[in-house]
């Protein structure tokens, strides 16, 4: 094979695999969280609301986990991938 | 209307997993990549100082003993200093990797301040441990940015700095005011209220 179009291949190929790694971070974490809230749901307070204090509304551990990751996706990732683009290119 | 301590440890995780996620993004995607915007470089450094800041009424508030508040103060002076560090790097102000060894130094001088601060056994409760296991795990991770002064390159060597702190973390997030470890409570401990 010509050696041009070999090197041509092997770009996109290592771009989409950084890509797909940082894709799923936010995800991942997101489910992380999302699994500990299933097996120890009574961290989740919104579930059983009545008598808890205005922290243990707040501060709700697998919560912040899902919030994490969802926020890693939504502000940082979209970037990211557009920048990981322009250099690879 | 100040959180349960429990609460503190627990934002301080969420702190610790947004450094691990940038720091991960960044070994994943490469630090040239990373630092293309402006923002996106400053957003790790600048939590990390946050963190330092906000560990000062940490330290003010939930501290009720003398070495409590000595290790909190350790804290919140070596999270800035690292924080202020990485900030400088990414400024340009500073430029030699070796720089990155007061992260090291933070590391280990965190480390000794969980060691030295905890007064009780492993399994007295599961602050003692969780402060025991965080204390040795952060002496050890202490090798990683002294490593990455030699290879800053090194996608290893990121990646195991932000799985670090994922590790850190968790364990954060598994303290509570007062909780068994592993079915071990010590009966001085006293009464879980949750």
């Amino acid at each position: 094979m010509n050696a041009e179009l070999v090197s041509e291949l092997e770009v996109p190929r290592q771009r989409t695999l950084r890509a797909r790694l940082v894709s799923a971070l936010g995800p991942m974490t997101a489910l992380a969280g999302l699994l500990w809230a299933i097996a120890q749901p009574y961290r989740i307070t919104l579930l059983h609301p009545h008598g808890q204090t205005f922290w243990w509304l707040v501060v709700e551990p697998p919560l912040l986990v899902i919030g994490i990751g969802v926020l890693f996706h939504l502000v940082v990732l979209p970037g990211l991938l557009e920048d990981l683009d322009a250099a690879s290119r | 209307m100040q959180p349960p301590a429990e609460h503190v440890h627990w934002m301080f995780a969420t702190g610790f997993l947004i450094l691990a996620l940038c720091l991960l993004g960044e070994a994943i995607v490469g630090a040239e990549v990373w630092q293309l915007r402006r923002w996106r470089a400053y957003l790790w450094p600048s939590t990390l100082f946050l963190m330092g800041v906000l560990m000062w009424p940490v330290m003010t508030f939930f501290t009720n003993s003398t070495i409590h508040m000595i290790a909190h103060g350790l804290w919140a002076e070596v999270l800035m200093l690292a924080g202020a560090v990485e900030l400088a790097l990414v400024r340009g102000k500073i430029s030699s990797p070796w720089w990155r060894l007061t992260s090291a130094l933070a590391l280990l001088v965190s480390g000794a301040a969980f060691l030295v601060h905890e007064q009780n056994g492993w399994f007295f409760q599961r602050s003692s441990f969780l402060h025991h296991l965080m204390g040795w795990t952060l002496v050890a991770i202490a090798v990683i940015p002294f490593a990455r002064c030699v290879r800053p390159r090194s996608i290893g060597l990121g990646s195991a700095y932000a799985l670090a702190f994922v590790v850190l973390s968790v364990m954060l997030y598994c303290d509570r005011d007062l909780a068994p470890v592993f079915g071990h409570l010590s009966p001085v401990a006293g009464i879980p209220h949750r």
